[in-house]
């Protein structure tokens, strides 16, 4: 007679290199319902607001994540500058968005790599942040961080790239091209990689977007949204599709990540080419008053950051709701009915960011 | 085939050497632009406490009176603020990564040798002041 009981997973667990919990209520090996705990590594970043200023809290707002560091900064400058009639120059809203997606490159390059490992494929994982290593490389030569960048800034950005440094960055992109291609033949095309992935997870596309999912758990089932759509910083002079799935399985996850890193590529040559001369930054003066929702797509999702000021160098109120936070009631539906083998699997592919999600 | 296509992945491992670095036997790479850590020209510095103000680390603190000039380097998130509104550009961002401490030892305390120059003393007539 079958019984039913509960097996912790997490919060240390060999495949999540993050404290997340999740109860999980077993029967014969399948998994009936998850139930997910949080709150190991809160720390109130967003208290912070009121001691720091709102020109320094950028350096808070890109310590939330280690991985979308830029974007997170990125996303609070410009809620801030909507909210004080700031206008960017041109040479900054390009610089962000090549910033923003090699942030896109690394992070999903590094998922690649932790994916591999999940399913046991070392010699992967180790290839793929083998190349990652390539476009770290290039962020602390433009940035001078590898993980943090702090590069953003209200009012635009505090860096500049040289239009020598860019050339060689697009070149350096194309070697980086032929051996994600070489890779991509495994993770995408290697019958290993596919029994393992294919109709595991399964999120339907009324029900990712019932349950609100973002990123590509959602481009994952078929569905097409993405805030890049919307032209933020540069994205609107660019040539942007997104990439959408239709198997809405784990492989459909992984494929779209897979793919983003081309579109990728091709975003920053493109921005490369287009790239406007001029100032990087204009002096942001006053206080800010009013609320803004800011929004962005980081590697994992949309991510909003809501500011609200009150007429002082404080803001009244910051509060961030990250692609992680919105995944996990997706999470829950795609671990319904699952093997108990498949967990670490099907966790992984909502590519879960614990640092994002309690900041 | 995709076992072909991983064969040449296979044979380029092995014959490309390893891409790791032997750290800390090899140095890390290091850019122009890498933030290392934060050093201070105390010949410069005129205490005026604009790099403690504006540090969102809280990891600097400026004694004027006894004219120091202190940093926490475990406090210190390395974000080049600092370096950025310091009006007599005295701090720098060096490329170099500060070694690992055993304990914490981090305070680094800096005299400050600042004089500051002797002017000309324009003083303007009392009156003037009295007039607006
Ligand atoms: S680099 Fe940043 S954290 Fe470090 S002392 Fe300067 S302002 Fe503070
Ligand atoms: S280091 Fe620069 S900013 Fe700091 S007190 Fe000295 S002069 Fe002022």
């Amino acid at each position: 007679m079958s019984k039913e009981i509960v097996v912790p997973f997490g919060p240390q667990h060999p495949v999540l290199p993050e404290p997340l919990h999740l109860d999980l209520v077993v029967e014969d090996e399948k998994v009936k319902e998850a139930i997910p705990g949080v709150g190991y590594i809160h720390r109130g970043l967003e208290t912070l607001v009121q001691k720091r200023e709102y020109p320094e809290y950028v350096y808070i707002a890109e310590r939330i994540c280690g991985i979308c560091s830029f974007i997170h900064g990125m996303t609070y400058c410009q809620g801030i500058e909507t909210m004080m009639n700031v206008e960017v120059p041109e040479r900054a809203e390009f610089l962000r968005v090549i910033w923003s997606e090699y942030s896109r490159m690394h992070s999903h390059l590094l998922w690649l790599g932790l994916f591999a490992d999940g399913m046991g494929f070392e010699n992967l994982f180790m290839d793929a942040w083998r190349l990652r290593e390539h476009v770290l490389d290039d962020m602390e030569a433009t940035t001078g961080g590898r993980v943090i960048q702090g590069s953003a800034k209200v009012g635009g950005v505090r860096r500049d790239i040289s239009s020598e440094k860019l050339d060689e960055m697009v070149t350096g992109l194309e070697g980086i091209r032929g051996e994600l291609k070489d890779m991509m033949d495994v993770f995408l095309f290697d019958s290993s990689v596919k029994s393992r992935l294919r109709n595991i997870g399964m999120l339907s596309p009324e029900d990712a977007y019932e349950l609100g999912a973002v990123g590509p758990t959602l481009r994952g089932s078929n569905v097409a949204s993405d805030v890049r759509m919307n032209g933020y910083a540069a994205y609107d002079r660019l040539h942007f599709e997104p990439v959408v799935e239709d198997g809405c399985d784990c492989y459909a996850r992984c494929a779209v990540r897979a793919k983003e890193l081309f579109a990728s590529i091709d975003l920053i040559k493109e921005a490369v080419q287009k790239i406007p001369d001029g100032p990087i930054e204009v002096k942001v003066t006053g206080k800010p008053e009013g609320e803004y929702f800011s929004r962005a797509e980081q590697p994992r999702g949309e991510v909003i950051h809501y500011v609200k000021g009150n007429g002082t160098r404080n803001l009244a109120r910051h509060r961030v709701r990250t692609p992680t936070m919105a995944n996990i009631p997706p999470l829950v539906k795609m671990l319904q009915g699952c093997e108990l083998a498949d967990v670490p699997v099907i966790t992984l592919t909502i590519d879960p960011c614990i640092g994002c999600l309690e900041r | 085939m995709v076992y072909f296509k991983m064969a040449k992945t296979a044979i380029k491992s092995l014959i490309h050497g390893p891409s790791t670095i032997r750290y800390p036997a090899e140095p890390a790479k290091q850019y122009p632009t890498s933030r290392g850590h934060v050093t201070i020209d105390p010949s410069k510095c005129i205490s005026c406490g604009m790099c403690m103000r504006k540090c969102p680390a809280d990891a600097i603190c400026v004694r004027r009176d006894e004219k120091l000039w202190e940093i926490d380097l475990f406090k210190c998130h390395v974000c080049n603020c600092c370096v950025e509104v310091c009006p007599v550009h005295c701090l720098t961002m060096e490329t170099e990564y500060r070694p690992a401490f055993a304990e914490h030892e981090g305070v680094q305390v800096v005299k400050i040798t600042y004089v500051k120059p002797e002017k000309k003393a324009v003083k303007k007539p009392a009156e003037d002041k009295s007039e607006e």
